[in-house]
């Protein structure tokens, strides 16, 4: 359909044999490129898919019979995406990323990382497929007999670059990852940190299109994890480099994530927008990962106790997503309605798309009044619920 | 004077010479034994269990070789090997003969020490050395030696002394060196100062050894 398009546009509305008066005819040329338009678009956005799963299943055979690691998980992720995979250990989380790059073969199905079919693919293409594809480990994986530089420098040895373009290079990647000066020290004089910083800047040295993260701040306390989370979405701004990661840390999903898979017994029970996801979990495993990060078990708790305290009146729960977080609704209830408000607990967490956040009020007044803020906050874009 | 006296019957110029001929062996067969044990340990290792080029046959091969000629006593190996030697050098006197032995008898011994170090590298850092996408002849050169090499050299430091001894040994078949020397003329002409000279020879020369090996080992690990 697009052939003739690209031959000639007038060509293409004679094709169409398009009918009519003129003024309707213009109608409906702006009708067609309208379409044209959202098809190409459509196409851009196909392309725009860096890796696909499809159908993919990994089945392990043991003493004790087969054993299912990954069962039938389809996933895509974008070009430049953070895409995180989260689950408890044994999910098959891990099988899953290895399977990314070829380091484990699927059972079943197949798997496409930017246009290669690492799935398929062996030997030379295979290895040359991997050296665009980035990766770092939970413990850092260096080689302990090479400096720093030397580190870095491997993959490029392994690409064939020649020497003095390797130690331009690698330079370049040191000063990134923020370790400029550290060059000739040996990773067993350097932090857990700064190991996983020489880790990132290794798996950056072939300009990969794609990093794959195998629980890579597992090791590192939550100070460090920060900042090399911080890395990480620093280095896919400017890079454009779309990241997979996977984890047990509902904090690193929350912080750094676009999307999110939640793996279960090798399933992919819950996809989405992280915000969504936090938002509204449905999956019990989710809403426990949830729960981690948004303490909200604690606070509901907390909540019974104190709406003992509170015999009349409202207690309502307000859930923020997104831009509402920045609403001004506290000082809105104040000035527009004759009320007590008084606020018991709150708490906005940040993601990649936004905030998210609860807050805990306990309204007293006139019951009209009530009635009436209670219709006015539920008009903003928040979710109200009345706990008492 | 005072070693005139304590070691009356020394020839000093035969002891230099048995000395040269004992370092002789010893060098040669290590760096052979060190070469082919390599060889040998990263055969036994790939082929492995679980590792990059797993093959049950050529591993089990390997191994029973490697146990068979480990399990042989030096001094019937010697005794075993003199037609191949013969064979080989078309003599079985002088030093030279010695190192078919020498080399057979040492290297699967260090052929295991070299697998066990190789055992020891991280996996972590072959699998990501493979995730680059590394061949495997650049897994062996570039990740497994260098990540290994504290281990193979203390493991051929080990395997240098063992093999000292069995030059000593290797005397009994007219090879020369220190061994021969103590027991051709320090025991068998009951002159126990010629055996003693001899011995403390030897016993610099394993001295030396360990020093230098233990001296590479230390600066080689960065860990």
């Amino acid at each position: 359909m697009i052939m003739p398009f690209c031959l000639s546009a007038e060509r293409f509305f004679y094709w169409l044999e398009l009918k009519g008066p003129p003024g309707a005819r213009f109608l409906q040329r702006k009708a067609v490129t309208l379409i044209i338009t959202l098809f190409l678009l459509g196409e851009r956005k196909v392309a725009d898919i860096m890796i696909t799963i499809s159908e993919v299943k990994k089945i392990y055979q043991s003493k004790a019979g087969p054993i299912s690691a990954v069962d039938g998980v389809d996933l895509s992720v974008g070009e430049g995406e953070i895409f995180g995979v989260i689950g408890y250990s044994g999910a098959g989380k891990s099988t899953l990323i290895r399977m990314l790059n070829g380091l484990e073969v699927p059972t079943e199905g197949t798997i496409d990382v930017n246009g290669q079919s690492v799935s398929r693919i062996k030997g030379r293409k295979l290895r040359e497929a991997r050296q665009s594809i980035g990766m770092i480990f939970q413990h850092f994986n260096l080689l302990w007999s090479r400096t720093v530089l030397e580190n870095i420098q491997f993959p490029l040895e392994i690409a064939g670059v020649p020497k003095k373009e390797r130690t331009r290079r690698a330079n370049e990647l040191l000063a990134l990852v923020g370790l400029e000066g550290r060059g000739e020290a040996y990773p067993s004089q350097l932090s857990g940190g700064q190991k996983q910083r020489v880790g990132i800047a290794r798996a950056l040295a072939n300009n990969p299109s794609v990093l794959l993260c195998d629980e890579a701040t597992s090791a590192l306390d939550p100070q460090t994890t920060d900042s090399i989370l911080d890395l990480l979405v620093d280095i896919n701004r400017r890079l454009g480099l779309t990241i997979v990661l996977i984890t047990h840390e509902m904090h690193v999903i929350q912080k750094i994530c676009h999307r999110v898979a939640v793996m279960e017994n090798g399933k992919v029970v819950e996809l989405g927008d992280v915000l969504e996801v936090f938002r509204n979990p449905r999956q019990q495993v989710t809403k426990r990962f949830v729960k981690e990060v948004s303490q909200a078990q604690e606070s509901e708790e907390a909540m019974q106790e104190l709406i003992k305290h509170y015999p009349t009146g409202k207690v309502l729960k307000f859930t923020f997503v997104g831009d509402s977080t920045g609403q001004p609704l506290i000082t809105s209830l104040i000035r527009k309605f004759d009320l007590e408000v008084n606020i018991l607990q709150g708490q906005i967490s940040q993601t990649q798309k936004g905030a998210y956040g609860t807050l805990f009020v306990h309204l007293d007044g006139a019951e009209s009044q009530l009635g009436e803020a209670l219709q006015f906050a539920e008009s903003q874009q928040v979710k109200v619920e009345v706990m008492a | 004077m005072m070693i005139e006296t304590l070691f009356p019957n020394v020839d000093w110029e035969k002891m230099w010479e048995a000395t040269l001929e004992t370092l002789y062996m010893t060098g040669m067969s290590v760096l052979i034994t060190f070469v082919l044990g390599i060889i040998l340990g990263i055969l036994l290792f790939l082929t492995s269990k679980e590792n990059l080029w797993e093959n049950k046959l050529t591993y089990t091969v390997t191994n029973s070789v490697v146990n068979v000629f480990r399990s042989i006593p030096f001094i019937i190996l010697i005794v075993l090997l003199i037609p191949f030697t013969k064979f080989l050098l078309d003599t079985i006197r002088g030093a030279n003969a010695a190192l078919p032995a020498l080399i057979i008898g040492a290297a699967p011994f260090y052929a295991r020490m070299v697998e066990i170090a190789l055992r020891e590298v991280n996996k972590g850092v072959i699998e990501a050395a493979k995730a680059m996408g590394a061949k495997t002849s650049t897994i062996i050169l570039k990740v497994l030696l260098p990540e290994s090499m504290p281990a193979l050299i203390s493991g051929i430091t080990v395997t240098a002394i063992a093999l000292v001894g069995y030059t000593a040994m290797a005397g009994v078949i007219g090879a020369g060196g220190l061994g021969n020397l103590a027991y051709l003329d320090g025991f068998q002409r009951s002159r126990e100062d010629v055996t003693l000279a001899a011995t403390i020879m030897i016993l610099i020369i394993v001295f030396a050894i360990q020093i230098i090996g233990d001296f590479f080992t230390n600066k080689l690990d960065k860990r």
